[in-house]
């Protein structure tokens, strides 16, 4: 259980983070959103104790983080895959992360098994892994103190689509067994596939938050038939609103009266469904565009 | 919409899930973990790791490594280009001394700033959020090195001293007193301690091991430049310039007063320093 509330962190006049307030529940997985520079690592970093908040709190299990008497065995962090030191081997760094936790060595192995890295890989010195190599090596010192929250940045980051697909379900799995997810990433697709509940932010400030059901759910119909004039005429005869789209019908009405006016008229659909979070994707590429260096073409 | 990153990825498993959290948190096979709020790290364990971490890697073992092979150097040189006759311990500790007043320095310094070069830094206080446990644990660690590093050193010259005895043939000459022995390790200690406090106040081993020679090597060169023509600078340095009097610890008996201006300029180059840094450290954001 993570709760942030009303978190602000300024630089100079600048907020990066301002007023943001949201609850990670155990059990779920939730995905923290945000173009790059939004205030995602700041606010993980508030989280963790490196930041000093300006205002607001940010509690962990009921506690600041800097309060939990001995961390790694509550919370797994991985902020930043490559901060550890390149002269180590990745077995030494989760022997020294160990040591320091008070876990026994046989922990090591088992992480090191966990995250798919070889006998020959945990030899071998950072600074000759990948990002991919890297951000298991991080996900297993994260799981070292078998916490019950895990905060990670961009986890996914260098990852192939098989590592992606791993670290899915191992966070699935985690969240299933009553653990507390934070996970970050700047690709809505990314997330939106292992989030239950997500958490949106641009420029420092919460713009959308809820379960995913409910933030994807557009309120629209997508609707399609072989004659999508006519389809167009009943539509707009019972007084609804529809918009043409990539051969198809977008309306302003839950897919039950949509059918309805169809049947009515007589018209075979070819498909009828709830239309995808249209609102989201835009919502997000909008916070994007405003942000980012593409902005002007976006 | 695909929702997936790429055809060869999945719909996630199908964990579902609706208990919003109220089942515990299953232990996973091999868990060391145990139930509960978990006990304290005691600062043993934190000395411990923190003291791992400054011989683990390459360039930690080799650094520590050079004061074994700086001080076999030093002894080795002494006996073959020394005028043997004349040799004592104090000779011997002299000579092995002086690379230790340059190694151990740097070792102080990197005890520091190698978590801010490396940035295991990040890593470190998410493990131990009390960043003043962190930097306690690293200074009685410096210190510890800083001592049994002198000893080894003297242990070195020792047997430098008595293989010139039986290469000469003449008695060895044993004429280093405990409180001399002391002055030496002091003021190589101080030495450690000024590293250490730049260490904190730069957070970059360039920068602090650069600080140190300006402090350690420039400084003096100036502050001779100064004397010279500035007859109150001459006479009053001694309380402003660390050098001067850390430097009388390795061969001269102090002065009441020598040693006031040692308690001075400590504070002034050490004490300030390190309290400067340590708020720099408590305060600034890891990244």
């Amino acid at each position: 259980m993570i709760t942030v509330d009303s978190l602000t962190r300024s630089y100079g006049a600048h907020a990066a983070v301002d007023h943001v307030s949201f609850t990670a529940e155990p059990g779920r997985v939730t995905g923290f959103l945000g173009p790059n520079g939004a205030g995602k690592s700041t606010t993980m970093r508030v989280i963790v104790g490196l930041t000093d908040p300006s205002s607001g709190t940010a509690e962990i299990l009921g506690r600041r983080f800097a309060d939990l008497p001995n961390p790694g065995r509550e919370v797994g962090v991985l902020l930043d895959a490559s901060a550890q030191h390149a002269g180590r081997t990745g077995r030494e760094v989760l022997r020294i992360n160990a040591r320091l936790m008070g876990l026994p060595a046989s922990r090591v192995d088992a992480m090191l098994d966990l995250v798919g890295l070889t006998d020959e890989e945990a030899g071998r010195r950072v600074r000759n892994y990948s990002l991919g190599m890297r951000q298991r090596l991080g996900i297993a010192s994260a799981l070292l103190g078998d916490p019950s929250v895990l905060i990670l940045d961009e986890p996914a980051n260098g990852l192939d689509p098989a590592g992606i697909r791993w670290m899915r379900d191992l966070l699935r799995g985690f969240a299933d067994d009553g653990g507390t997810v934070l996970l970050s990433s700047h690709l809505l697709n990314e997330i939106e596939v292992v989030a239950d509940d997500l958490v949106v932010i641009g420029q420092g400030r919460i713009v959308a938050a809820g379960t995913k059901q409910s933030l994807l759910a557009s309120g629209e119909t997508l609707v399609r038939a072989a004659d999508a004039t006519a389809l167009g005429e009943a539509l707009s005869a019972a007084g609804l609103t529809a918009t043409a789209t990539d051969g198809g019908l977008l309306v302003t009405a839950d897919s039950a009266r949509v059918g309805q006016v169809a049947f009515a008229a007589g018209i075979a659909v070819t498909e009828l469904r709830a239309a995808d979070g249209a609102r989201l994707e835009e919502m997000f590429l909008e916070l994007t565009a405003s942000t980012s260096r593409e902005g002007a073409a976006a | 919409m695909s929702t997936t990153l790429s055809p060869t990825v999945a719909p996630a498993s199908p964990g579902v899930h609706a208990d919003g959290g109220a089942r515990r948190l299953a232990k996973r096979p091999g868990s060391g973990a145990t139930d509960g709020t978990p006990e304290r790290i005691p600062f043993g364990r934190v000395l411990l790791v923190e003291l791992q971490k400054m011989f683990d890697t390459r360039a930690g073992f080799w650094l520590m490594a050079s004061i074994v092979i700086a001080s076999v150097i030093a002894t080795g040189a002494t006996v073959l280009l020394g005028d043997r006759d004349s040799l004592s311990f104090d000779s011997f500790a002299a000579a092995v001394g002086s690379p230790m007043s340059i190694v151990l320095p740097v070792v102080g310094v990197l005890a520091v700033t190698s978590e801010w070069s490396q940035r295991t830094a990040l890593s470190t206080f998410t493990l131990l959020p009390s960043r003043r446990t962190v930097i306690g644990a690293k200074l009685v660690d410096v210190l510890a090195i800083g001592a049994v590093s002198m000893l080894l050193a003297l242990g070195i010259g020792a047997f430098g001293n008595l293989v010139t005895s039986l290469v000469t043939g003449n008695d060895a000459v044993w004429d280093i007193t405990a409180s001399t022995f002391a002055k030496i390790v002091l003021a190589n200690e101080l030495g450690m301690l000024l590293g250490f406090a730049l260490g904190l106040v730069f957070r970059s081993s360039p920068a602090a091991v650069v600080g140190y020679f300006v402090v350690n090597f420039v400084l003096p060169g100036i502050s001779g430049a100064l004397a010279s023509s500035q007859h109150w600078w001459a006479e009053h340095a001694g309380w402003f310039d660390l050098n001067q009097t850390r430097f009388l610890l390795f061969d001269s008996n102090l002065t009441g007063e020598q040693w006031a201006q040692l308690g001075i300029t400590t504070l002034l180059w050490i004490v300030v320093p390190f309290l400067v840094g340590l708020r720099l450290v408590m305060r600034t954001e890891v990244k």
